[in-house]
Formats: structure tokens, C-alpha cells, sequence
């Protein structure tokens, strides 16, 4: 495995709606590793998240990592109800250029469900289609904000199970989350010292303002 | 991309995907306007042109709010934004499939509604090539007018309000070819104008509206 990180932030600062929420976040994240976020509701774990994955720009500092290997998977889980499940991830993994939804139905436990209507779904069985989507896109970095809400306690063990073994296969993952995923190799990095000083003001305070 | 079109033109096709509206919209302007008018032959004939137009702008109108709304809900977005598909081509694959689901039924219809409000025969062509050549600028610039108020709850009226005036060129354009047509005038330089406008509408508002999306997504 090589010594170059694949995913590096440096000296990170990102924002909400208009407002610093974090400062001079820093770390590096090699193959194989997988790293914890923790902190208070509001500490901005999600928009951390929302910043790596290059949803909103940083305020200030940078995010680097090879080009398309993030794979995001936020609250929602991009479902569309009027479609089966085997239909919602084959449409992701035809996006990302993967033909294959059987290992990921499989990872999962959704082989049963596959025929099965997304909005007739359960929000745990949702939400496990949802964490199944990352399977199909191929992306060795996982950027994973709460992925365990909603899910029983059988099912956050078979997405631990799921989380390990893409770590084994080298790749790697940022997870937001409050509980035990039962990951005692993950690295913890807990968000609170980061917090930003000051709220800001001033340049770019208008821009939650635009439109 | 294909993968994403056949999903949206799925979901359109689907229960609730609001294939029918824009149609069914058109249908209803087409039958209660002579019935508002008066029967007279010669008024319906003229009008004819400039209500089919403004029936087809409405109908497209009516759907556009769909096009980003509902997977900015459920976060497909965000998901689409990280994809390896440029967000420009997720903007004009999702323009193409509006154009698919709303302007190309319009068009194909619109012979028949044609009948309905007495539009002369020489003038049946020009309604279908002119809506032809200017849906689908209805629906690229929808797309960016969609984009735009994309992050916003209940964004449909400040969309239309965005979207009329854009809308406009196309419209005078369209339904003067159509006018001419009947006429027997020559309804070619509309028509090339209105083509004109759709494909510089094509060309350049994708990577306008994939900007606006960037900013709401933040």
C-alpha cells in the first residue's frame, strides 16, 4: 500500500449558511484507515462532510484527494419511490459505470426486497439501500454522515461488517456518528477543538443572502 | 447519462410523474377557448396561432418546477453532483428529458388541437415545425429557471416569474411563424430566429443552471 495519503485536508475551514463553523481542521487519511468524526449537534460534522466531498466550497484551506474517488452518502438517502430497489441501484451503478447490483443487494441483506418498491420500504430498509448505493459506486473513499440512523442493532453490524471489508480492500472512510459502529481501528477525531472563533462576518456573509 | 434519462423518463412515465399534466393542460386551453370565443370560424382561425403558443408555453411551465425539485428532496442531487457525470450534462440530459415528457407530446398533438380552433391547413406545418424547433428552448431555459430557485420551498412562483420573460422571444417568434404561415407569408426567418434561440439556449444554459445549482447545493 503506498505512503501517500490519498485524501489530505489542511488547515480546513468551511461554513453554514453563511457563518464559519469550523477552523483549521487538519488530517490525513491513508488506505485502509477509517476515521470517526464526533461532536455536538451543530459542530458542522456534516458540513465538513458536505466540503470534502466538494458540495460547497471551503472558506479557507484545501481538500485534496485523486479525482472521483469520493463517494458521499448525506441524510437523504436519493431514493425514488416509484422505483424498485433493484431500479434505484442500477440506475447508481450504471452511473458510476458498474453493471453489477448483485454483491451489493447481497452485502446488505435487500436480495429479498429487490422487486420491491422504494417508497414501499421500510426507513431502515431504506436507509440499507441507501448505504448499499456506495457499494455499486467503486470509490475507495467514503465520506458517511450518521449512516446508522434508523438501522437495527443486526443491521449496523452488517454495515460494519460491510464498512471492514472495504478497508480491507484498501479503501477508506470518514464516518460521522454517535454510536459504537464496533470499528475499535478507527481513529477518532473529535470536532470540538475546531470549532470556529469567531462567527463571520463581513465578505461573504451576503452570500446565504443570494437568491 | 443514458442511464439517467430512461430514470427520469421512468419516473415521468410512472404514478404522480406528471407525464399527463402538461398535456391534459394543452387539451383543456385547446377545447374551453372556443367555447370562451364564440364559435365564429374566422376569429378562432386567427387567434389560432397565438393560443396554441401560449397554451404550449403554459403547459411546459407547468412541469418545470419538477425538474430539480424532487431530487433535491430526496438528495439524489447531491449524489448526482458527486457523480462522475459533469453536472452540466446532468442539467441537459434532465432539460431533454422535460423536452421529452412535455414538448414533444405538445407537438405531436398540437395538429389535432390545430382542427379544434379552425387553423387553416397551409398553417397545421408551420404550428408543427415552429413547436418543434421551439420546445425544447422552453425546456432548456425552464431547466435554468428550475436551477436557480432549486433550493427554495414552494419556488414555483418566482420561477415563473424568472422564466415568462425568457420565454417571450420564443413565443413572439413562434406563433409569428405560425401567423405568417397561414398568412402565406414567408415564416422562414421566425423560424430560423427561433432555432436559433433554442440552440443557443442549448448550448449555453446548461452551464449556466449547473452554476446556480452549485450555489443552492451549499
Amino acid at each position: 500500500m503506498s505512503d501517500h495519503a490519498p485524501l489530505a485536508v489542511r488547515d480546513l475551514a468551511c461554513m453554514r449558511g453563511g457563518v464559519a463553523v469550523l477552523e483549521r481542521v487538519s488530517f490525513a487519511l491513508a488506505p485502509g484507515q477509517a476515521l470517526i468524526l464526533r461532536g455536538p449537534n451543530g459542530i458542522g460534522k456534516t458540513t465538513l462532510l458536505r466540503t470534502i466531498a466538494g458540495l460547497q466550497p471551503p472558506l479557507a484551506g484545501e481538500v485534496s484527494h485523486p479525482a472521483e474517488s469520493l463517494a458521499y452518502a448525506g441524510h437523504a438517502d436519493g431514493l425514488k419511490g416509484v422505483l424498485t430497489v433493484a431500479e434505484n441501484l442500477g440506475f447508481w451503478a450504471a452511473i458510476h459505470g458498474l453493471g453489477d447490483i448483485e454483491p451489493a443487494l447481497q452485502a446488505m441483506n435487500l436480495v429479498p426486497l429487490r422487486d420491491r418498491a422504494a417508497m414501499h420500504l421500510s426507513a431502515g430498509q431504506k436507509r440499507r439501500l441507501g448505504l448499499a448505493r456506495l457499494l455499486v459506486t467503486g470509490r475507495p473513499i467514503w465520506l458517511l454522515d450518521e449512516p446508522t440512523v434508523s438501522l437495527d442493532t443486526a443491521s449496523v453490524q452488517l454495515f460494519a461488517a460491510v464498512v471492514r471489508g472495504h478497508l480491507v480492500k484498501g479503501g477508506s472512510t470518514i464516518i460521522a456518528t454517535h454510536i459504537d459502529l464496533g470499528l475499535p481501528e478507527a481513529r477518532v477525531l473529535d470536532l470540538a477543538p475546531f470549532k470556529a472563533a469567531q462567527p463571520l462576518t463581513g465578505a461573504f456573509s451576503g452570500e446565504g443572502g443570494f437568491l | 447519462m443514458i442511464a439517467l434519462l430512461w430514470r427520469d423518463l421512468r419516473l415521468a412515465m410512472r404514478a404522480g410523474g406528471g407525464f399527463g399534466l402538461g398535456l391534459a393542460f394543452f387539451l383543456l386551453i385547446a377545447v374551453l377557448v372556443p367555447l370562451g370565443v364564440g364559435p365564429e370560424m374566422s376569429v378562432l382561425g386567427r387567434i389560432a396561432p397565438g393560443i396554441l403558443w401560449v397554451g404550449a408555453l403554459l403547459a411546459c411551465l407547468l412541469s418545470l418546477d419538477r425538474i430539480f425539485a424532487l431530487d433535491m428532496e430526496d438528495g439524489s442531487l447531491d449524489l448526482l453532483a458527486t457523480a462522475p457525470i459533469p453536472l452540466e450534462g446532468v442539467v441537459a440530459v434532465k432539460a431533454l428529458a422535460h423536452w421529452l415528457v412535455t414538448g414533444l407530446p405538445l407537438t405531436l398533438i398540437s395538429p389535432l388541437l390545430g382542427i379544434l380552433l379552425n387553423l387553416s391547413w397551409a398553417g397545421q406545418g408551420w404550428l408543427l415545425l415552429s413547436l418543434l424547433l421551439g420546445t425544447p428552448a422552453l425546456s432548456v431555459i425552464g431547466a435554468f429557471g428550475a436551477a436557480l430557485t432549486v433550493g427554495l420551498k414552494r419556488g414555483g412562483l418566482l420561477l415563473s416569474l424568472l422564466v415568462l420573460p425568457l420565454y417571450v422571444p420564443t413565443l413572439i417568434f413562434g406563433a409569428e411563424a405560425v401567423e405568417r404561415g397561414v398568412r402565406g407569408a414567408d415564416a422562414l426567418t421566425p423560424l430560423i430566429l427561433l432555432a436559433g434561440i433554442t440552440a443557443g439556449s442549448a448550448a449555453l444554459l446548461p452551464f449556466a443552471a449547473a452554476a446556480a445549482i452549485r450555489v443552492n447545493m451549499r
